[in-house]
């Protein structure tokens, strides 16, 4: 005769964990029927009041995510959607809290069942100050989260399937869904197809050239300052900080007008000797390379700094062990420095990738994406991210800023799915540490 | 002999990409230096050494009626001291609970502060505006601390809990034993011993105001509650070239501190990024 046996007799009470849970369809009424009278009153008094509160909203929030209003002039289509949103979010945490509360009533069943007795309410609380201090610490960041970023986002995300644009906007007029027809339109309709390829293509250019050359740069510096025959290795070091330290809008926006074609310094002080006289901000070929150029220069003293962090680290012996063996100079650099270089900072390298792939404020700041092309929505320096601010604030073309969203937010997440996987295989166990 | 040649004609290379590096770092911010000195408001005639230099456009940005500067550093002051108060707490709760706890959604809750990180904020742009407008936060301070300190938890969150989870667990399981309730161990255990990376990250979310221009351009929009970055950008930006001279000198005013701090800093940025990334 074992143990749990001896209790389920001496208890000798036929307390269902069934019937706990059944009764609990109701809230709070398996905490009662449980002898948890306090517990159950609690459960039934927020369920209850959640649909007492947001009775209404929710009716509302749903009938409006279907409809998106039914009276034009006076629904805001906008509202209802955002109302919906939110019912939609409120529900999922009311189900959450059902859910704990069926779990709940079953499992003090089944330990009433087992024979164990019940506890005071001074231990209940206490049972309950120990379980509830993870979810007290995670719930004003968890609030601040859902409505500052997971509802904007999934608004993004709804709005792509409506019709929402400038000739077709609330409160004047009322919304209503259409299906995947942006999707289609982004790829059927000329204008779209080749504005979406011309800026998708630029993107990738730029992010791979402008961050490939930083990291390039970068690295170089960090390897010849590290020399150890070069002296005064601080301020040197200081001095290529600075882009990094100097606030970047402060450097956009004078590199922006030193590049002015008509009154900028580059023109007019450093190549005019040499009698040039480059359209810098009205080329497309021009605006490029003066992108790419102040990119490198933003960008280059940060990468530096990581490398130079890193390089301290590589111990002596490697390179002493390399240079007994009769490795080249190259060699040496080839097989000690750069593992040990990327490996340290793979991750951060991507994020820089990734930083470059959805970098607005540069392109934005130095010449608003332009110069214009002749045919399609967005000028030839804009970049998918600085497209959709425009479709959104300039042109108000919200439902294709929307779909453009969505794709780069499918790219970015492909980007950073692959780090994932990368990152998990050089540490096991990454995100249980 | 010749082996000395080379080795002294290496490091004279070496001198001489680092000095050319330099004249290109320098040369934008002596230049943007230079405009800020000249008189006269417009940068068709300034040059980088002018000709009778004056202090006059630092003058105007504090004294001149016309001029916002100072509210706007107030604002941005604000907006920067609530902010980084704010979301640290936030974060450190945050970090704290998914570094120690084993509580129900926690690993889910994990990929999907993972996922959201990578998302552009600009995503939501939209719908940040419609419910700022919606309950009244528009072009207010409020509303953009709110919104700042909702898009830095993410990120902020995983460097704290990379930091938190290099503590060992046996300082605070000792603390438990002798009786310490969860908020002593994480108070009097866990705080003081973080230090390092919360000054990182108080320094990067107080720093992020006098940088940013998107978001205050999205939320705000009267003048008087315009942060620097906005404010001076709308200065440059309203007829192009015309204010130039006054946008220089407000710019070196931003420039100046934080560039000191940041560098002041760097080492502890740097050992605070790579601690943090190698755990995400």
């Amino acid at each position: 005769m074992n143990g749990k046996q001896v209790r389920d007799r001496n208890a000798g009470n036929s307390h269902s964990p069934r019937i706990a849970m059944l009764l609990s369809i109701i809230p709070g009424l398996g905490q009662i029927y449980n002898r948890r009278y306090f517990k159950g009153v609690l459960f039934f008094g927020i369920i209850a009041a959640f649909f007492i509160v947001f009775g209404n909203f929710l009716n509302i929030g749903f009938w409006g995510l279907v409809t998106l209003g039914t009276l034009e002039g006076v629904d805001d289509s906008r509202r209802l959607l955002i109302q919906g949103i939110v019912s939609v979010i409120l529900t999922v945490f009311a189900l959450g809290v059902y859910w704990i509360n069926l779990v709940d009533a079953k499992k003090d069943a089944e330990r009433i069942s087992n024979g164990w007795r019940k506890t005071t309410l001074r231990e209940g609380f206490n049972n309950a100050w120990d379980k509830g201090f993870p979810y007290a610490l995670v719930a004003p960041g968890l609030f601040m989260i859902v409505f500052v970023l997971i509802l904007p986002l999934l608004f993004m995300v709804a709005l792509a399937f409506t019709n929402y644009n400038i000739y077709n906007s609330p409160p004047k007029f009322l919304l209503s869904w259409v299906g995947v027809e942006n999707f289609l339109n982004v790829f059927s309709v000329p204008v779209w197809r080749k504005t979406f390829f011309s800026v998708l293509s630029w993107t990738v250019v730029w992010t791979l050239v402008a961050t490939t050359l930083q990291i390039s740069l970068g690295l170089f510096l960090a390897v010849i300052v590290n020399d150890k025959r070069v002296k005064y290795k601080k301020l040197i070091r200081t001095i290529l900080i600075l882009p990094w330290a100097v606030p970047g809008f402060v450097s956009i926006l004078t590199f922006a007008a030193m590049f002015n074609d008509q009154f900028g310094a580059v023109n007019n002080q450093l190549l005019a000797p040499l009698g040039l006289n480059i359209p810098w901000l009205t080329d497309p070929l021009w605006t490029k390379i003066a992108i790419i150029f102040v990119e490198v220069w933003l960008g280059f003293a940060y990468i530096f700094a990581l490398f130079t962090g890193v390089l301290q680290s590589i111990s002596e012996d490697w390179y002493e062990a390399a240079e007994v063996d009769g490795a080249s100079r190259w060699q040496r650099f080839r097989n000690i420095t750069l593992p040990h270089v990327l490996f340290a900072s793979a991750p951060l390298l991507i994020m820089q990738y990734t930083g470059n792939f959805n970098n607005f404020n540069l392109i934005y700041l130095f010449n608003q994406g332009g110069p214009p092309v002749r045919g399609q929505t967005a000028g030839s320096t804009d970049i998918i991210i600085s497209w959709v601010y425009k479709l959104t604030f300039d042109t108000l073309n919200y439902n294709m800023a929307a779909v453009i969203s969505i794709m780069l937010g499918v790219i970015v997440a492909g980007i950073a799915f692959f780090q994932f996987k990368r990152t998990r295989s050089f540490k096991e166990g990454g995100i249980d540490g | 002999m010749s082996g000395k040649l080379k080795s002294k004609l290496e490091v004279a290379g070496i001198y001489l990409v680092i000095f050319v590096m330099f004249l290109v770092i320098v040369y934008p911010l002596i230049w943007v230096f230079g405009i800020s000195l000249n008189p006269g408001t417009s940068m068709y005639s300034a040059t980088i050494i002018p000709k009778n230099a004056s202090f006059e456009h630092y003058r105007w940005l504090f004294t001149n009626e016309d001029s916002n500067y100072l509210l706007w550093y107030k604002n941005t002051l604000i907006v920067a001291s609530a902010k980084t108060v704010l979301s640290l707490a936030v974060t450190l709760f945050i970090a704290y609970a998914f570094s120690r706890y084993h509580f129900v959604g926690r690993k889910n809750g994990l990929y999907v502060l993972m996922l959201i990180k990578i998302f552009p904020v600009l995503m939501g742009m939209v719908a940040i505006y419609i419910l700022l407008s919606l309950v009244g936060l528009l072009d207010s301070l409020v509303g953009l601390i709110l919104v700042y300190v909702g898009t830095s938890i993410p990120t902020h969150a995983f460097l704290v809990k990379g930091f938190f989870d290099t503590i060992p667990r046996d300082l605070d399981e000792a603390a438990k034993i002798d009786g310490a309730g969860h908020v002593r161990v994480f108070v009097q255990i866990i705080l003081p011993l973080a230090v390092p990376i919360i000054a990182v990250v108080a320094l990067f979310n107080f720093m992020a105001p006098f940088m940013d221009f998107l978001l205050p351009r999205i939320v705000i929009r009267s003048p008087e509650n315009y942060t620097l970055a906005l404010g001076l950008f709308n200065l440059v930006n309203q007829e192009f070239g015309q204010n130039f001279t006054r946008f220089a000198a407000g710019s070196i005013l931003i420039a100046v501190p934080i560039a000191t701090v940041f560098l002041f800093f760097q080492r502890y940025l740097i050992s605070g990024l790579t601690a943090g990334a190698s755990k995400g």
